[in-house]
């Protein structure tokens, strides 16, 4: 298997803040070889003898060829876990276990993407938007997050992007509002082909809408917490309509983390829906 | 010289001690990236429902020091597709499989271990005594003792004479010795332990249960007590019981540990989601601890605690012409 995922230690080439987030750059050529956009990695964190047993899952947001092969995160301070990996410095060893999920599909012919990102979400689309430019693909951005230091990524959105639309629920950078406020105008204009969207649920509940309307795919990345990443904890299950027309509760870590957004039963997440496989008095077999 | 590391439960042989503990494996698939699942004593799969069952609502998980609670509800295909598409995976690689089992009634489980007789590839079966009987007001089968047989009693009768029953025991229960008699009496062959005891949490910011579910089952470092305990208290009484040992282990001497207590062989379950290699690791470090202590067999170590205090290593018969 090209993209089977394995664990490295690697060691800490560079730490750095990028705005409100922390930014980790490991050497781990084995996972930046199988590297495709959209795929995660988990870190461990606290050390050989933590007490933190669960695996921290994060959006590649950089290859690099450096030291054979380097791969970027980036996360923000949440609990004593993500406190522990913003205290690593340059040559620390970090336990990464990647690349996991499924990467972003890819168009066949050039077409016009329009890329979402809502806070730190916005950290793997532009490894996204540069294979989807090499292979001739019109790039729109629109990034939003709650206030100005809290987007990711807007210079590199404008040197890449088309156009770069910004959003802030502040007003605090670009247009004071949420990123689905001023998607359709973006879609529209740029007679956009297909969206990518990675953030919180809430907005790429509001993105697929959007894209509904126009009759456009959205290929969202879901934010769901796991425990393992490899598929054998089964936490991190969101329900998904499959092909054959039946929701199923499927793994965000490897059915995922890319889903087709029409399929997510956003209104259904953290529920059993009632007619989902398997549900409690519902359908069986 | 290498040690002999074969392990038996009833008259199976397993030609190491470390398994997957039931539920942290997955399908086999998931772990089958990182290492050659063939190679550890036995996979033991989920615990395998009559009907499909999508599981509890999320968050399913919280971490908690030292450990994690889940609730996942015995999230699974159901047996039909299970034995389709899973164990006919499991048994083409010649993967020694140990097929959990979960159902809400004496019947359940029966005619779950009748589907699974014909089975090819079946190594044993382990009895989840932790799932609520719907047919007692959804009173776990392990907290009642003489349900708890019962279930152990028509799963081995439904089973081929071969394959061995095994109980699965949870350590939240008033007595965990009469429960081990009570299903060694029903006819199981081996017993294992410990199933992930409830606990909770509360998150202090939505001010809310951590868990969809409310409680859930407390795993990993943080119950390796509780289980060490389990086995010992369950080995003094039944020391011809075959118990595989689990909660916690991480490391090989948390293995030994379980070992030493009484245990024959051992489970890697939450230990999988922080290190996915953890199964073969173990087995390394568990190795190289019993070299270390002078051992030739595991066998010589299992239940080896329990000497009287001064007493040496018990003492091994040096069989000059041995046949084995």
């Amino acid at each position: 298997m090209a993209g089977s995922p394995v664990q490295v230690t690697g060691t800490v080439l560079t730490t750095r803040r990028v705005e409100a987030y922390h930014a980790l750059t490991v050497v781990a050529p084995a996972v930046a070889d199988r590297f495709r956009p959209g795929h995660f990695v988990t870190v461990g964190v606290g050390g050989p003898y933590t007490s933190m047993l669960t695996r921290r899952a994060f959006a590649i947001h950089d290859v690099k060829p450096d030291y054979g092969g380097t791969v970027e995160f980036v996360f923000s301070v949440r609990g004593p876990g993500t406190a522990w990996l913003a205290d690593r410095r340059a040559r620390d060893t970090l336990d990464l276990v990647g690349p996991l999920g499924r990467p972003f599909p890819l168009p066949r012919d050039p077409c016009t993407c329009v890329l979402v990102g809502g806070e730190y979400g916005s950290a793997s689309l532009f490894v996204l938007a540069d294979v989807l430019q090499r292979r001739g693909c019109r790039v729109d951005f629109v990034l939003g997050a709650s206030s100005a230091d809290r987007v990711f990524g807007a210079l590199r959105a404008r040197r890449m992007g088309e156009t770069t639309t910004l959003t802030t629920v502040d007003g605090s950078l670009g247009m004071r509002g949420e990123v689905t406020d001023v998607l359709a105008g973006v879609i529209a204009d740029a007679r956009a082909d297909v969206v990518y969207a990675c953030g919180p649920m809430a907005m790429l509940r509001g993105v697929t809408a959007v894209c509904v309307e126009f009759g456009i795919p959205a290929q969202v990345s879901v934010e769901q917490s796991m425990a393992c990443g490899v598929g054998i904890c089964m936490t991190c299950v969101v329900p998904v309509i499959d092909e054959d027309g039946v929701t199923r509760m499927v793994r965000a870590c490897t059915d995922g983390p890319v889903f087709l957004g029409e399929r997510v039963r956003f209104d259904d997440v953290g529920t059993i829906p009632f007619d989902a496989l398997g549900a409690p008095g519902g359908r069986h077999g | 010289m290498a040690v002999d590391l074969r392990s038996y439960l009833g008259h199976v042989e397993l030609p190491n001690p470390v398994l997957t503990a039931s539920g942290c494996g997955g399908t086999g698939r998931e772990l089958a990236q990182f290492f050659d699942v063939t190679r550890i004593g036995a996979f033991v799969t989920r615990s395998i429902t009559m009907s499909p069952r999508a599981g509890r609502p999320t968050p399913r998980m919280a971490e908690t020091p030292s450990g994690m609670l889940s609730a996942v509800g015995l999230q699974g295909p159901g047996v039909e597709v299970f034995a389709e598409r899973e164990l006919s995976w499991l048994a083409q690689r010649g993967v020694r499989t140990i097929v959990s089992i979960g159902g809400g009634s004496v019947a359940e489980y029966t005619a779950l271990a009748r589907r699974l007789a014909d089975a090819p590839g079946i190594t044993a079966v382990e009895v989840n005594l932790s799932c609520p009987n719907v047919e007692d007001r959804g009173r776990v089968f392990a907290r009642d003792g003489s349900a708890a047989a019962e279930v152990v009693a028509s799963v081995r009768a439904a089973t081929r004479y071969d394959v061995p029953v095994i109980a699965k025991l949870a350590p939240d229960v008033a007595d965990v010795v009469s429960l081990a008699r009570l299903c060694v009496d029903g006819g199981a062959d081996g017993l294992s332990m410990i199933n992930a005891p409830l606990g909770m949490s509360v998150d202090v910011d939505t001010m809310r249960p951590s868990l969809a579910a409310g409680t859930g089952g407390l795993s990993g470092p943080a119950i390796k007590p509780l289980a060490v305990r389990c086995v010992w208290q369950v080995h003094a009484a039944l020391p011809g019981v075959p118990i595989v040992g689990m909660g916690g282990v991480m490391t090989g001497r948390d293995a030994l540990e379980l070992v030493l207590a009484g245990a024959c062989a051992v489970a890697v379950g939450t230990a999988l989601f922080h290190d996915p290699y953890a199964c073969q690791r173990i087995l390394r470090e568990l190795e190289e601890l019993l070299q270390a202590r002078g051992f030739d067999r595991l066998a010589d170590a299992v239940g080896l605690a329990h000497r009287p205090a001064g007493a040496g290593p018990r003492n091994r018969i040096e069989l000059e012409e041995s046949s084995l």
